[in-house]
């Protein structure tokens, strides 16, 4: 008897790589060298202000593909929608209040204060923060804890890459997010009735150690737009979109547990982890299905499905082995 | 509803010949204007990203807007004597019951009707709880409408079955508050506008006993 075992993640085989990233995988690879050697060869500087947009319109030059894995029916969020329907609470608390509200933001010039249990801490211009390391395209689906998700190209720089150049002391074993704090042009950072700022975020260091974990500075090949996090984010596909803390000002190195802002806010709705997991329901509404922000459909979608959620959002495979021996059920 | 009773002296409005024909089928029409936007957003791709919670949302802001319309109406008799008022009074009510219907009925089909799931919500989810509570105390009130189910169940039953509108309103503007996940301001806004005019049926009926 034939017995067919479905994978733990739910994604099939064939759906790992997609058949046009296989067919081109030589001019992939070819590419994603010709920028490595690059770097080599010409000074690293250089090559970076290659790369690098002048401005916000420009779009990057010659950003190699990185690691991308996406199901046969996962197809690219318009790009309209995905910088038009944002989670941004600094420029207010509804949907399209950060594409009306983050023009009076200036994302350059930037500095990221590195600090904490590492021994090169400093304070970096956002260049020279970025300049060490290379930038790649990351095709990843982000689940939001809302119930739905999208599927982004970012241009983004390895988290795993940013640790190591720190050195984290043996007793560093969490990084601390903040986002910045500037009222004057951040309208939800005014008054009452929002969020405590800054907003915090963090993540075990083997969590940001593990290959996916990016710093983004791009989507679309392009900088970020304001209402996405510019110019600097976390992206961690694995886990629900709020753990992607936007336009950060600085990364510590600390010893506990960082008390990230939504867990502050409501510890029963919203953990540390927030793996994307569609057997641990929100108190609020069940995580097991979702709605892929696409435009496919009839009348924008609306009389599209819901699509089942994948544990890990369908990246169980790189990252099941951070959890081993955890109860996902209480650390949410 | 209740507070019938101590209607001021009757004055004759200056356009008493259109409040008494014209007046109705005007605001039936501006009543049905949010929906008609509704219809013209869906089928002009203006939902935005999200359609399904685009129009959840915007059907629940207007059945709590008309629940408040409708119960502004005697009220509003009450502070300005204009008697004419009273008599939109159950169109506006069966308005908002209206969009709270087609509101819950963009939910469930938000669930595409999977029956199951919603039950689960409901028992679940304190917010839903709360609006599915809001809706079956709503629902007999719009089934007992008509002029001839007022007459069979006689005014004073009718009127006490009716009291079920506040309890109902006061749970919409609980379930909007449990749905938010920060910043409270407009459900706070609602929350402010039903306690005001409870306070004006509170105080009219205070006035009268002393």
């Amino acid at each position: 008897m034939l017995i067919r075992r479905k994978k733990a993640s739910g994604v099939a085989s064939h759906e790992i790589t997609p058949e046009s990233v296989y067919l081109n995988r030589r001019q992939i690879i070819k590419a994603s060298g010709l920028v490595a050697g690059s770097l080599v060869a010409g000074s690293a500087v250089s090559a970076f202000d290659a790369v690098m947009p002048k401005d916000k319109t420009t779009k990057f030059a010659g950003v190699a593909k990185g690691y991308s894995k996406l199901g046969e029916t996962d197809k690219l969020t318009p790009l309209e929608l995905a910088t038009g329907y944002n989670n941004f609470y600094e420029f207010g608390t509804g949907k399209d209040d950060p594409a009306q509200n983050a023009g009076p933001f200036k994302p350059l010039p930037w500095t990221i204060k590195v600090d904490g249990l590492c021994a090169k801490p400093g304070t970096l211009d956002f260049d020279d923060f970025l300049k060490p390391h290379a930038l790649e395209e990351r095709i990843y689906r982000m689940r939001c804890v809302e119930a739905w998700s999208m599927v982004i190209p970012w241009v983004g720089i390895s988290l795993a890459d940013v640790v190591k150049r720190f050195e984290p002391q043996g007793s560093a074993k969490y990084i601390q997010f903040e986002t910045i704090v500037r009222p004057e042009e951040m309208v939800g950072q005014r008054g009452r009735g929002g969020l405590p700022w800054p907003y915090v975020e963090g993540l075990r260091i083997d969590e940001a150690s593990n290959p996916l974990a990016i710093l983004a500075v791009g989507l679309y090949g392009a900088p970020l737009p304001n209402q996405n996090g510019a110019p600097l984010r976390l992206v961690v596909p694995w886990k629900y979109g709020f753990k992607g803390i936007k336009s950060i000002v600085r990364m510590s190195f600390v010893e506990n547990e960082p008390k990230n802002t939504w867990k502050a806010m409501q510890s029963s709705e919203y953990g540390f982890y927030a793996n994307v997991n569609p057997k641990v329901d929100h108190p609020r509404w069940t995580q097991a299905s979702e709605r892929r922000l696409d435009g496919g459909g009839s009348l924008g979608g609306l009389l599209a499905a819901r699509r089942p959620t994948l544990m890990f959002n369908g990246y169980e495979e790189e990252v099941a082995g951070l959890y081993a021996g955890m109860n996902l059920a209480t650390h949410y | 509803m209740p507070t019938e009773a101590s209607i001021p002296a009757p004055r004759r409005a200056p356009f008493a010949g259109f409040l008494k024909h014209g007046l109705k089928p005007v605001v039936f029409a501006l009543c049905l204007l949010p929906f008609a936007w509704l219809v013209y957003r869906t089928f002009n791709n203006q939902l935005g990203a999200n359609p399904f919670e685009t129009i959840i949302r915007y059907l629940g802001d207007w059945a709590l807007r008309f629940l408040l319309i409708a119960l502004a109406v005697t009220p509003l008799r009450i502070i300005t004597g204009w008697l004419w008022v009273a008599r939109l009074r159950r169109m506006l009510g069966l308005f908002a019951f209206a969009y709270v219907a087609i509101h819950v009925f963009a939910y469930v089909g938000e669930h595409a009707f999977n029956w199951s799931e919603i039950w689960g919500d409901i028992v679940k989810r304190t917010y839903i709880t709360v609006g599915m509570a809001a809706l079956t105390m709503l629902t007999p009130l719009a089934a007992t409408s008509m002029d001839w189910v007022i007459r069979r169940m006689g005014g004073a039953a009718w009127r006490k079955l009716h009291l079920l509108v506040y309890p109902a309103a006061i749970l919409g503007v609980i379930h909007y508050f449990l749905m938010i996940k920060a910043g409270y301001q407009q459900p706070l806004i609602y929350g402010v506008i039903l306690a005001a005019l409870f306070g004006v049926r509170l105080y009219k009926n205070y006035a009268r006993r002393i």
